[in-house]
């Protein structure tokens, strides 16, 4: 069967959980009548039947599982945002659209991706002013002590999401190129390999750029996500686990310093060791109701729609402005932050389960693609966009369940947000170029070449 | 680079390990504990949104029912107690309100009133998307007993010297069933009003007498002496013990009420007469042994088996000074303990079951409130089951005593008491608090009728002066039990 039929094929569970999500809610509020939600899942399927045509035009050979496996994921988003409100449903059905625009737009104007290469600086450039246009006195927006937004007039954007890729396809250009050299022969000291100290110096560079940004943006998950996806990329780069324990050492030693001293980053931390203490910070309802939430859960959930979510009659605050899920939630940012509390407590953790297993398919397909692509910038390329991708799901859903300290960001074609999921569509857009590259035939060989050896899958 | 590339793969999937660990974590195994945590206001939400079933007395006087505030498709429920004087069933019914927690009958029969199942049932409810629906209950107790009760020791407290500001305690119990037909306790208090309260503790009259309170319960301890010291045989109704006042039990002299003095009499005229002098001697030659056998027979030294909550009931027994039970074992000067002195003190929840037992052929029926629970289709899903507790006495001891205890109504200390004209069995007590200031605390338990057992009842006023159990506190078993034989 050719890549595309099977791409055509798995596309069959994303209609089945459209229908079976969409069904549930409905019946879960049977109070109200309509047959809004199979128009939004008919509507979104529709869009993925039509992105697959222009896949199947465009990439004939690229991975046949990715689009699946995204469209899987934004799919389910999309019901757990309909059973929050049915308005954000409306909103983010709409950002898909937008996304799709981005995801063919993306494959039809970068014909051939290696000419990122040689814009690299003038790309890192771009991801340095995204991420710090937060600050920027009238366009930037604080939000829970972070600068995460960008407020232009009525548009709400984060820079970051986008940034993350210019960064990564920067550092990818950057460690191909220079991959030869950092890996040379170095000293050995007490067991560790240590890199000439020359070499050190994209390593400051880099580091040095993480911690201004937890400065500059207060923003411990970004900090996390690039930082990690540049260790990993390192790693890809020059085998050398010393580079990566030197940096971890750097990293940690660093936000260890700088945290302390933002009262932000400080209080986050509290909150993770002990989101009990008798004077924890205020923040610390959050993470107090994310796992209460799960609690509720169990093995199976209550069911779509049954968990309790917005308060009920006297409980709901008087002084609600804008209205549930902003406020009136005992879950706070239900279809954002805290999406994947509202997964577990209604799927159980069955259901939450199957949500990481995605994210481990998609990591799969991204490490297979880098592994079968031939060359070192391409390597790196799809080593870097997985990692960064996987990594920001394992930072919002390690926020939820306590295993590091909460950071705002989103979870990846999940949580409700334009910006994210714009960002992400182009991510797996240069994925799948990158995977079509590997897969395309060359005279003289098969398609698919014995190159999988590094995978078990 | 492949190499690094697979074991950055396997490195993450730890990391989506670690994901999965906690999440079930949280959800599961620890899901408990997070439910308990006092930050938690979920379990009290979803609570709310369960409409709880009513609560009904056995003719039918609704005194507990929920009522949905605040509108909405998911309204919560808020309780109210409907009586007019809602302080008449206050004790025996509790409250039960999200901010105060619950208590009575709201806390044992909690399960049948929120409508909680096992998980299998409530899985299939999930399934067809049934709300969580609470069932009703009716309970054995008899609402105009209950209020004649409350009544009856109101104006009793008013009207004897030595009383006011002190409370009492009837119970009555079918001796067939164990059904609780009457659980008054003086002075009460309306659970309306905890819903308000900032403080439950400082609410008054939540103190249940009828299970919490313990006093020395006089001389009707001599019914569990007299049955004691039939059915172990040593005794027969004509068997004759001197009588006079001033014999040494426990190598201190004894006297009896008024100092009146008997020559050698019989075991029926003793308990008639209740001659202390007598039962000492009988409580001696029986030894704590036996005594405490029977004793532990009737219920005592246990929490009662009654479905009540297990923290407002109280033992009956011989308290240390300490407030622990003492047992055969200890120091006991059990000639004092057979008269209901030395340091025992029982619950009038106890000295119902105890009449009780010898009303019912000598079986004691566990005694229960629950008379029917329905759940919200209107079927049956508890009934009142008697169930026996223990078998205390034979058939036998228990006609013998009953024709002595009908004697104490005939022609002795309760003597002039009536129900309706029929013979009944009873037996006085009038424990003495402070021998100088002459206040008492009396007592009356008994059963109607002494041919065919209906009810039995206990009787009990905290304090009066210069008053016998005959006189203060027969009248109200006598009534409670006039009306619960009417009714």
């Amino acid at each position: 069967m050719s890549a595309r039929n099977r791409e055509l094929f798995a596309l069959i569970p994303v209609a089945l959980l459209l229908i079976g999500g969409f069904a549930a809610v409905f019946i879960a509020r049977s109070d109200q009548i309509g047959d809004l939600s199979l128009i939004y899942g008919a509507y979104f399927f529709a869009l993925c039947l039509a992105a697959h045509a222009f896949l199947r035009f465009r990439l004939p050979y690229a991975d046949p599982y990715l689009f699946p496996l995204c469209a899987l994921l934004a799919a389910f988003g999309l019901v757990m945002i309909y059973r929050i409100d049915d308005g954000f449903a409306l909103n983010q059905a709409s950002v898909f659209v937008l996304g799709l625009i981005a995801f063919c737009g993306t494959i039809l104007l970068l014909r051939d991706y290696s000419v990122l290469e040689r814009y690299r600086y003038l790309i890192a450039l771009g991801g340095i002013v995204l991420l710090m246009a937060p600050r920027l006195p009238g366009i930037g927006a604080q939000a829970n002590g972070a600068y995460l937004g960008l407020s232009i007039g009525p548009i709400n954007f984060q820079p970051s999401e986008l940034a993350k890729i210019a960064i990564v396809i920067f550092l990818a250009s950057y460690l191909a190129e220079r991959r030869e050299l950092l890996s040379v022969a170095a000293r050995r000291f007490v067991g560790l390999t240590i890199p000439p100290l020359k070499h050190f110096g994209p390593l400051l560079l880099v580091w040095g750029a993480a911690m201004v940004l937890l400065v500059f943006t207060r923003d411990l998950g970004s900090s996390i996500m690039f930082f990690g996806a540049f260790l990993a990329m390192l790693y890809v780069a020059t085998n050398r686990f010393s580079y990566v324990l030197i940096g971890l050492g750097m990293f940690l030693l660093g936000s260890y310093l700088l945290g302390s001293s933002i009262e932000h980053v400080q209080e986050r931390f509290d909150i993770w060791m002990d989101p009990f203490a008798p004077k924890s910070p205020e923040g610390a309802g959050q993470v107090q109701q994310s796992l209460f939430a799960q609690a509720d859960g169990g093995l199976f959930g209550t069911g779509l729609g049954d968990s309790l979510l917005k308060l009920p009659g006297p409980f709901f605050p008087e002084s609600c402005q804008t209205g549930f899920p902003e406020c009136g939630s005992i879950l706070p940012a239900p279809h954002t932050d805290f999406i994947y509390a509202v997964i577990v407590s209604e799927l159980g953790l069955f259901g939450a389960c199957g949500v990481i297993l995605c994210y481990a398919l998609i990591a799969a397909r991204g490490f297979k693609t880098a592994i079968m692509v031939p060359d070192g910038f391409s390597k790196l390329l799809a080593a870097g966009l997985t990692t960064v991708f996987v990594l920001q799901a394992f930072v919002i859903i390690g926020g939820v369940t306590k295993v590091i300290p909460l950071t705002g960001v989103t979870l990846p074609f999940i949580s409700f947000g334009g910006s994210s999921v714009i960002a992400n569509m182009v991510l797996v857009a240069l994925l799948l170029q990158i995977s079509d590259r590997a897969r395309r035939p060359r005279a003289g060989s098969s398609p698919v070449t014995g190159t999988e050896e590094g995978l078990a899958l | 680079m492949n190499v690094p590339i697979a074991r950055l793969y396997t490195f993450l999937l730890i990391l989506f390990a670690i994901l999965v660990y906690f999440t079930s974590k949280w959800a599961v195994f620890d899901a408990e504990s997070l439910e308990d945590k006092v930050q938690n206001r979920r379990p009290l939400i979803e609570e709310q949104q369960v409409p709880r079933g009513t609560i009904t007395t056995s003719d039918g006087v609704l005194v507990a029912e929920s009522h949905p505030q605040g509108g909405g498709p998911r309204p919560v429920y808020v309780r109210t107690y409907p009586e007019d004087d809602p302080t008449v069933f206050g004790n025996p019914i509790g409250y039960s309100f999200v901010e105060q927690g619950r208590t009575g009958i709201e806390q044992s029969e909690n399960d049948i009133l929120a409508g909680e199942q096992n998980e299998f049932a409530s899985i299939l409810d999930q399934i067809r998307d049934v709300p969580q629906v609470g069932g009703d209950l009716t309970i054995t107790l008899d609402a105009q007993a209950q209020r004649l009760a409350v009544q009856q020791l109101q104006s009793a407290i008013a009207s004897t010297a030595g009383a006011a500001g002190f409370g009492g305690s009837v119970v009555a119990i079918e001796p067939d069933t164990g059904a609780v037909r009457v659980a008054a306790s003086v002075p009460g208090f309306d659970p309306n009003q905890i819903a308000d309260a900032t403080s439950v503790a400082d609410i008054k009259g939540l103190f249940f007498r009828a299970t919490q309170g313990t006093y020395q319960p006089g001389s009707t301890m001599k019914v569990v002496t007299a049955a004691a010291a039939l059915d172990s045989g040593e005794f027969t109704p004509d068997s004759m013990l001197s009588g006079r006042t001033g014999i040494e039990i426990g190598g201190v002299r004894l006297e009896n009420a008024g100092g009146e003095t008997f020559g050698e009499i019989d075991f029926d005229f003793a308990l008639t007469h209740s001659v202390n002098t007598y039962f000492a001697q009988v409580g001696e030659q029986l030894g704590t042994e036996t005594m405490f056998e029977y004793m532990d027979r009737f219920g005592f030294n246990a929490i009662p088996e009654l479905d009540f909550p297990s923290d407002q009931m109280d033992e009956s027994g011989v308290y240390d000074s300490d407030g622990s039970l003492l047992d055969e074992s200890d120091a006991i000067d059990i000639g004092r303990v057979a008269i209901g002195q030395e340091r025992l003190l029982v619950t009038p929840l106890q000295m119902a079951e105890v009449v009780a037992a010898i009303g019912n052929d000598g079986t004691l029926m566990q005694p229960t409130f629950l008379q029917e629970a329905k759940d919200p289709d209107g079927r049956t899903i508890e009934k009142l089951d008697p169930d026996e507790q223990s078998d205390v006495v034979s058939e036998e001891t228990a006609s013998q005593l009953t024709e002595m205890m009908t004697h104490v109504t005939e022609e002795g200390t309760a003597a002039g008491l009536t129900v309706g004209g029929i013979a009944f069995a009873g037996k006085t007590g009038t424990a003495e608090i402070d021998v100088e200031a002459g206040l008492n605390r009396p007592w009356f338990i008994g059963f109607a009728p002494a041919a065919d057992p209906q009810i039995a009842v206990a009787v009990m006023l905290e304090r009066c002066q210069g008053c016998f159990g005959g006189e203060v506190a027969g009248p109200i078993a006598t009534q409670v039990m006039e009306s619960l034989l009417s009714g």
